[in-house]
């Protein structure tokens, strides 16, 4: 099991399309900073600091090769967020419970208003 | 607190249907989906994620940025939609894309808010630009090696 604090690496590692991209390639094998920025419209600068993010969540490893330093995927992250759709649901989940919160919240706030309204209204019956 | 259950279904092969009722007349449950003080109080990623940035122009041609931020600030991501229909309070289509833009392309996004009994169902249809967007990453390692293997057959065909 990993800890929490793990889990919220990796999905916040995997919360980025860009980094969801750069996974997918790397399942087809692993690839050099160069190779992986080719496909998108971005700089190799702005594609390092994705896989910095994606080597600090554990997920990719870069090898020795002096120059090249190739990066791979580490499945072993992977295996608790095992799909995009698992991850999707949590990350849905742990959004609609803070909205039924707020939504309690809301409600409490609109019978107080409501209950406000009301008593204006018959003090202003009273003064009539 | 009874908490509703969540459905999630893949449909066809690059779309999602996520459904969800709240305890909440449907007003309220629109206002909680398109004002950004109160998007900014759910909406989240994981715990400790926040989301420092929203607006929202909430009319056909309007658009809308949301900016989350992880707890220390390391990393983030943003998202750009712009609002295709918009009939307060029962449905709103919007396209999204991701910022930095990412090679799959713009996903539409319909929600809708019916009530019954004083409860709103919201249902959430996301129609990804392409089929491999939807199922994406991560997949078990038999079928990571035939599709691999496929891909290197449709190499050595294309040349």
């Amino acid at each position: 099991m990993q800890s929490a604090q793990h889990l919220d690496a990796t999905f916040a590692a995997l919360a980025d399309p860009t980094r969801r991209a750069i996974i997918a390639r790397l399942t087809q094998g692993e690839a050099s900073v160069m190779e992986l920025a080719r496909p998108f419209d971005m700089s190799q600068p702005a594609i390092s600091r994705h896989i910095k993010v994606l080597e600090q969540a554990g997920l990719v490893s870069r090898g020795q090769e002096a120059q090249r330093r190739p990066c791979r995927l580490e499945t072993g992250p992977l295996a608790e967020a095992t799909s995009w759709l698992d991850y999707q649901r949590e990350l849905f989940e742990a959004r609609f419970q803070r909205l039924d919160a707020l939504l309690e919240e809301m409600k409490a706030e609109r019978r107080t208003t409501a209950k406000r309204k009301s008593t204006a209204r018959s003090r202003k019956d009273v003064r009539k | 607190m009874n908490r509703n259950a969540m459905k999630l279904t893949p449909q066809g092969d690059r779309e999602i249907v996520i459904e969800r009722s709240f305890d909440a007349p449907r007003d309220l449950v629109f206002e909680a989906f398109t004002k950004p003080e109160l998007v900014k109080r759910w909406m989240l990623g994981p715990d400790g994620w926040s989301m420092p940035v929203c607006t929202i122009d909430l009319r056909a041609g309007g658009r809308g940025r949301y900016e989350w931020r992880n707890a220390d600030r390391s990393t983030g991501m943003s998202l750009n939609t712009v609002f295709k229909e918009v009939v307060v309070p029962e449905r709103i289509v919007h396209t999204e894309r991701f910022d930095p833009d990412w090679a799959q392309g713009e996903a539409t996004v319909t929600t809708l808010f019916t009530e019954k009994n004083g409860k709103t169902t919201v249902t959430i249809k996301i129609v990804y630009a392409a089929a491999d967007v939807r199922d994406m990453v991560l997949k078990s390692g038999m079928d990571e090696g035939m599709a691999r293997s496929y891909e290197r057959l449709d190499d050595v065909l294309k040349k």
